[in-house]
Order: C-alpha cells, then sequence, then structure tokens
C-alpha cells in the first residue's frame, strides 16, 4: 500500500535545544491523519525516547515516519557508534548517558524497553563503528 | 478538578496566562527524573517538576498533560515558558513544596495516576 506520509528529520548529537522537536511534528501529523488517540499516544512516546536517544548517545542521524493505511511505522538510523552489547541496553535500568544528560533528568535506563512497550513491532539492530537502526510499526487496522 | 481549581489550592501563581484553566486535571505526579515521566506520563496529568529547561514542555505536551506545577517557587527558563504558550501547556508556579502540593492536590480528590 502506498505511503500516505513519507517524511525525514535529521538529528544531531547533544543538541538538547531542539530535542523533542522532529517527535511534536510527528504527532502534529498524525493528528491531523486522525490517528486515533491510543495510537498517537503510543508513537509519541516511543517517537520521544528514539529521538533523546539520538540526541544522547548517537553522533547523529535520521528519524524517518512512514504512515501507510495499515500502519505507523518509525525508523531511526544514526551514523554511530554502535551499541556493543544490545541485550544489555534493552535491560531497565542500564544506562550509559553523560553526565550532561543526566543533569538534565535523562539517563534512566528507560529509553529502549519503554520504545518497545509502545510499539507492536520492535527491531534494533546495532554494528559498533557502523550504527544502529530501530524499526518500530504500530498498527492502525 | 479544573486548572482554576487548584490554582488558589496550591497558591500558584499562572506563568502561562494564554493557557487554557478550564482544562481538566485528571490526576497529579511529582518526578524529576524526565526518561521516567516519558515512561509513566498520562493524558491530563498534573505533574510537580523543579526542572526548569524545555524538554519539560516537550514530555508534558506529548503526554497532554494539563498542567506542569513548579513548586517553593522555582522560575521556569524563558525559552521553556515560550515553548510552553506555543503547546499550550500550563505552567504554574506555587511558593509550597512538591510534598505539600502532592498533598493538597491529593486531599481535594485529585487521584494518582492510573
Amino acid at each position: 500500500m502506498s505511503a500516505l506520509i513519507h517524511k525525514e528529520y535529521p538529528v544531531e548529537m547533544a543538541d538538547y535545544d531542539h530535542a523533542g522537536e522532529a517527535s511534536a511534528d510527528i504527532k502534529r501529523q498524525l493528528k491531523q491523519l486522525g490517528v486515533p488517540a491510543s495510537v498517537l499516544r503510543r508513537v509519541s512516546v516511543a517517537s520521544y525516547e528514539v529521538e533523546l536517544n539520538l540526541v544522547i548517545h548517537s553522533e547523529g542521524g535520521v528519524l524517518t515516519l512512514e504512515v501507510t493505511p495499515e500502519a505507523v511505522r518509525l525508523i531511526s538510523a544514526d551514523r554511530g557508534p554502535g551499541i556493543p552489547d544490545v541485550d544489555l541496553a534493552m535491560r531497565e535500568g542500564w544506562s550509559t548517558a553523560s553526565e550532561t544528560a543526566r543533569s538534565l533528568g535523562f539517563g534512566a535506563g528507560m529509553g529502549l524497553p519503554n520504545m518497545k512497550r509502545n510499539a507492536d513491532d520492535f527491531n534494533i539492530t546495532s554494528k559498533v563503528g557502523e550504527g544502529t537502526t530501530i524499526d518500530m510499526g504500530f498498527r492502525l487496522a | 478538578m479544573k486548572i482554576k481549581d487548584i490554582i488558589p489550592l496550591i497558591e500558584a501563581k499562572v506563568i502561562t496566562p494564554e493557557a487554557d484553566p478550564e482544562k481538566e486535571v485528571l490526576c497529579g505526579y511529582t518526578c524529576d527524573l524526565l526518561s521516567w515521566v516519558m515512561a509513566h506520563g498520562q493524558e491530563g496529568m498534573a505533574w510537580v517538576t523543579v526542572q526548569i529547561h524545555m524538554n519539560v514542555i516537550a514530555v508534558a505536551a506529548l503526554h497532554d498533560m494539563a498542567c506542569v506545577i513548579m513548586p517553593e517557587s522555582i522560575r521556569m527558563e524563558k525559552e521553556s515558558i515560550e515553548k510552553a504558550v506555543e503547546e499550550g501547556i500550563c505552567v504554574l508556579e506555587s511558593p509550597l513544596s512538591g510534598y505539600e502540593i502532592c498533598g493538597r492536590l491529593h486531599a481535594a480528590g485529585v487521584p494518582d495516576k492510573d
């Protein structure tokens, strides 16, 4: 099925001042499309978590929103540094966030588990030295 | 209970007069760890936090919260207030401690989150 929306949002490392802007736009776009509130809320939480992860942990990347009549899809692809142990990173409470991130109230180690909890489908692949890709799907029909 | 009802209750000053005081407050919460609130926030929440930066508003807006309450007369950053106005999030500043604010809200019937 053809995409109703396909939009890419570049997210830069350590750009805390603009963190959340991509997620706010994603929420606006989906609201306009009439996506049900329950799905909208889950997508919003997951998109903010993944956007913040790009800001806090990555060397920059792109967040892509894709909407078809069947599903909302969020794909985050970064330029590195990659996660050495994905299972460990998925564990609640585990965090490698910087002091700056922690001083702003981030780094509770809830990001990845919270994305997984909110998405209907969650896939993460990572390679050290290359980068991390997170692919999340939210069913509409 | 509406935002306009909790204002006198917690002796608050409205920092964003543009926000709708008729909005319903559905539950109350206090936490300063944003990533924790991201995981536990809810629609219509009155959230007490000492954090003052812009990401507070982003979290409140994504959850469709009713208002953000700054305890102990803490001043929110100017950029955050502008962002709150843009997103339609009400910001209240109270001279009371977070403990006292939550106590008064709870006693007045504002429930805990689900």
